[in-house]
């Protein structure tokens, strides 16, 4: 329970840490619960809210540093989460475009599946790729 | 010092927390929903990582290292049944 001695430069690049990752983690979910449209509310927790929990990660890491233990968890969750963030916001922008008719949208894709997100999956096994057809390219 | 930053730090990510889960119990579609709740584990994340600062134990990197990866297969998961209908084809 008892806090380890620090140097003061150490504690104080702390304490802005600490208060930068609070201040972008409100503002990312204020975000999420204020903007209008889902497309619009995505740009929110996953720009903002990143950035505030690498804030409180690099945080961690100076204080640890500084109290004389180091650890590389720390990179590795802000490593982690900076590779996920992106992949959960296009799989949910993915998921939004499915439900709210994008179907209209997208050109044929001149074979014999259409896109990923509407059609069945081919049937697996070897001959998944061979009955794919040559896609149409001179006709119009 | 340090520990009126974490006071501070506590309560803003308390507040994104209570955000984040009016956004999971209004959200008009299926896709804010798991947006809520995926922006609720980054939250715990920061809360779990300032909780480490406080008790001055590294106990709690493996649970949050555990909790990010949770949440992103989970959101995943969540996605690929919205679009698929099904998990794993």
């Amino acid at each position: 329970m008892e806090s380890f001695p620090l140097d003061v430069l150490a504690e104080l690049l702390v304490v802005l840490l600490i208060v930068i990752a609070g201040v972008f983690g409100l503002v990312g979910s204020y975000g999420l619960a204020k903007l209008p449209d889902l497309m619009t509310r995505l740009h929110a927790p996953t720009k903002a809210t990143t950035l505030g929990v690498g804030g409180a990660l690099l945080a961690s890491m100076v204080y640890f540093l500084s109290s004389g233990t180091f650890t590389l968890h720390e990179l590795l969750i802000t490593l982690f989460l900076l590779l996920t963030a992106p992949i959960t916001a296009h799989m949910v922008a993915k998921a939004y475009l499915h439900a709210h008719g994008a179907q209209e949208l997208l050109p044929p894709t001149g074979r014999k599946y259409g896109w990923a997100s509407f059609d069945a999956a081919p049937p697996s096994g070897g001959d998944a790729l061979d009955s794919i057809e040559a896609p149409r390219l001179a006709e119009d | 010092m340090i520990e009126y930053a974490l006071l501070f730090g506590f309560g803003c990510f308390g507040l994104a927390l209570g955000l984040n889960l009016w956004r999971l119990a209004k959200g008009p579609t299926i896709a804010d929903r798991v947006l809520a709740l995926d922006t609720m584990v980054i939250n715990g994340i920061a809360i779990l990582m300032l909780f480490g600062i406080q008790f001055g134990t590294t106990v709690y990197f493996e649970a949050s290292l555990l909790f990010a990866m949770v949440g992103f297969i989970s959101t995943v998961a969540f996605t690929k049944f919205v679009l698929r209908g099904d998990i794993i084809e």
